[in-house]
C-alpha cells in the first residue's frame, strides 16, 4: 500500500465542485461543471444530488414498514409428526439458543435484528446529519456510511437459511419445513434499505465541513 | 500516487489529469501508481486506483473457472438429507426456488437471481469486456454498457452470503436428520473464494481507462 503524497495539510484538499469540475461518480472522470452526462461511461453527472435525500427517506420508510410484519409473522413453519410449529425470526433464534447453539443464534440475531435496526438508525443519522454542521466528525460519518454500505447485504442470510431449510427438509410425513409469510417482508425490507443506502450521496458528508457557513451552491 | 490538487486549482486545469474521488468529491492530480501500489483518497480513504500485474489475465482465468463452477454448483446435488429412511437431495436452484405460492414466487426468483444468475451475468460481462482489452484489441461493441451493468450488479451478487446461510442451516437441521454434502457443495465453496479473489483483482479505474484509450492493435 502506498501512502498518499501530501502536497499540503489535509485541510487543503479541494472538492471537485470548488474547482468548477463535476466528476462522474461511476468512473471518476472529471468534466467541466454543467456537463450533463459523462462521455466516457454515460452516467448522468450531478455535482450534488439534491433529490438524493428524498430517495433515501422514501426507501428508508418502505424498508421500515416491511420490517414490522417481518418480525410479527412466522418466518418458518415446521411440521413434524405430532405438531405444527411456527417461529418468528426472534423466536427461532431463542429456540436455537435454548438448544445450546448460542453461536448460530447470535449470527441470526445479528444478521436479522441488530444489523437491520442499526442500519435504520445509521441511515437516518447520516441523512439528518448532512443538514447539520456539528452533528459528528466527518470521519465518523464516513466510517458509518462505509459500514452501512458493506454490511447491509448480510441481512439476507436469514432468507437464504429459510430457502435452504425449506428445500432440504421435505421428508414427507416425518418432517417438513416451509417458509412463512415473514420471509417476503424481510427480503423486501433488506432490499429497500440497500436501495436507501445506495441513494445517499456520500459527497454531502464532506460539504458541511468544507463549506462552513458558506452559501450552498446548487448544481 | 496521487497528488493533492490544491495547487493545481489556480493554474490551467486539464481535466484529463484530474481524478475525483466518487465517494467524497476530493480532486487530485492524476499520477498513475505502479503495479501493486494503490492510490488512496486522502480524505475518505477510498481506493481509487489499484493496478495489479497481469490483473486482466488473472481475472479472465478466474472468470472462466467461475462460469463452469456456477453452472455445476447450480445443477448438481448440493445437500442431501437422510432421516429414518426418508431421503431428499437438493440443488442450489431447488433451494432458491423453495418459496412457492402466490407472491412467494417473486421471492424465489429474487433468491435465484441473487445467488446464481447475477453472479453468472457479472462474470460473463466481465469476460466480454476484458478479453479484447487483454488481447490489445479494440473494445467489444457496447463494452462500456456491459461494464456499467456489471458494476451496478456488484452489491446484488450474494453468493458469499448464501455460503454463510448454508452453515447456519446445517446447524439448524443437524439434530433433526443426517445431512450429507453433494459435489455442488464443494464447487460452491471454491466458487465463493474465486469470486472474492476476482473482485480484489479488479481495478475499476484501469478498466475504464483502457476502454477509453484502447491500445492500437
Ligand atoms: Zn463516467
Ligand atoms: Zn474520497
Amino acid at each position: 500500500m502506498v501512502c498518499m503524497e501530501l502536497a499540503g495539510t489535509p485541510q487543503e484538499i479541494v472538492s471537485a465542485r470548488d474547482l468548477g469540475v463535476v466528476a462522474c461518480t461511476r468512473c471518476t472522470k472529471a468534466w467541466p461543471l454543467g456537463t450533463q452526462t459523462c462521455a466516457r461511461c454515460g452516467h448522468v453527472l450531478v455535482s450534488r444530488d439534491r433529490l438524493s435525500l428524498q430517495r433515501v427517506w422514501a426507501y428508508w420508510l418502505m424498508g421500515l414498514v416491511c420490517y414490522i410484519p417481518a418480525n410479527v409473522f412466522p418466518m418458518l413453519e415446521t411440521k413434524t409428526l405430532y405438531q405444527i410449529d411456527e417461529s418468528t425470526i426472534i423466536g427461532g433464534a431463542v429456540e436455537l439458543a435454548q438448544h445450546g447453539n448460542l453461536g448460530i443464534a447470535a449470527i441470526i440475531l445479528l444478521a436479522s435484528v441488530v444489523i437491520p435496526l442499526g442500519k435504520f438508525w445509521a441511515v437516518a443519522f447520516l441523512a439528518i446529519s448532512v443538514k447539520q454542521k456539528d452533528a459528528a466528525s466527518k470521519h465518523q460519518r464516513q466510517f458509518l456510511y462505509e459500514i452501512v454500505e458493506y454490511i447491509g447485504r448480510w441481512s439476507m442470510i436469514d432468507i437464504f437459511v429459510v430457502a435452504i431449510l425449506s428445500a432440504l427438509v421435505q421428508l414427507k410425513t416425518l418432517a417438513s419445513i416451509n417458509p412463512g409469510p415473514a420471509s417476503i417482508f424481510f427480503a423486501l425490507s433488506v432490499i429497500f434499505t440497500m436501495l436507501s443506502a445506495q441513494a445517499f450521496d456520500s459527497r454531502m458528508i464532506w460539504d458541511v465541513q468544507a463549506k462552513d457557513g458558506g452559501p450552498e451552491r446548487n448544481e | 500516487m496521487v497528488m493533492n490538487a490544491a495547487t493545481a486549482s489556480q493554474t490551467s486545469l486539464i481535466l484529463d489529469e484530474l481524478i475525483v474521488c466518487p465517494q467524497c468529491d476530493a480532486a487530485y492530480k492524476l499520477k498513475q501508481p505502479g503495479h501493486g501500489e494503490r492510490a488512496i483518497c486522502q480524505r475518505c480513504h477510498k481506493v481509487l486506483i489499484a493496478p495489479r500485474q497481469n490483473a486482466g489475465l488473472r481475472i479472465i482465468a478466474i472468470a472462466l473457472a467461475v462460469v463452469f463452477l456456477i453452472m455445476g454448483a447450480a445443477l448438481f446435488p448440493f445437500l442431501t438429507i437422510d432421516a429414518a429412511g426418508n431421503k431428499n437431495a437438493v440443488s442450489i436452484l431447488d433451494a432458491a426456488l423453495a418459496f412457492s405460492g402466490g407472491p412467494m414466487i417473486l421471492l424465489s426468483l429474487a433468491t435465484a437471481a441473487l445467488i446464481v444468475f447475477i453472479p453468472l451475468t457479472r462474470v460473463l460481462l466481465t469476460l466480454y469486456v476484458l478479453v479484447p482489452v487483454v488481447l490489445d484489441r479494440p473494445p467489444a461493441r457496447h463494452a462500456i454498457k456491459a461494464f456499467r451493468i456489471s458494476e451496478a450488479m456488484r452489491p446484488w451478487s450474494m453468493a458469499e452470503i448464501f455460503a454463510i446461510g448454508c452453515a447456519v442451516a446445517l446447524v439448524k437441521v443437524a439434530d433433526l436428520a443426517h445431512v450429507g454434502f453433494g459435489p455442488a457443495f464443494w464447487m460452491f465453496g471454491i466458487l465463493v473464494a474465486l469470486i472474492i479473489a476476482q473482485d480484489s483483482f479488479m481495478c475499476k479505474w484501469s478498466v475504464w481507462n483502457s476502454l477509453e484509450h484502447p491500445k492500437k492493435s
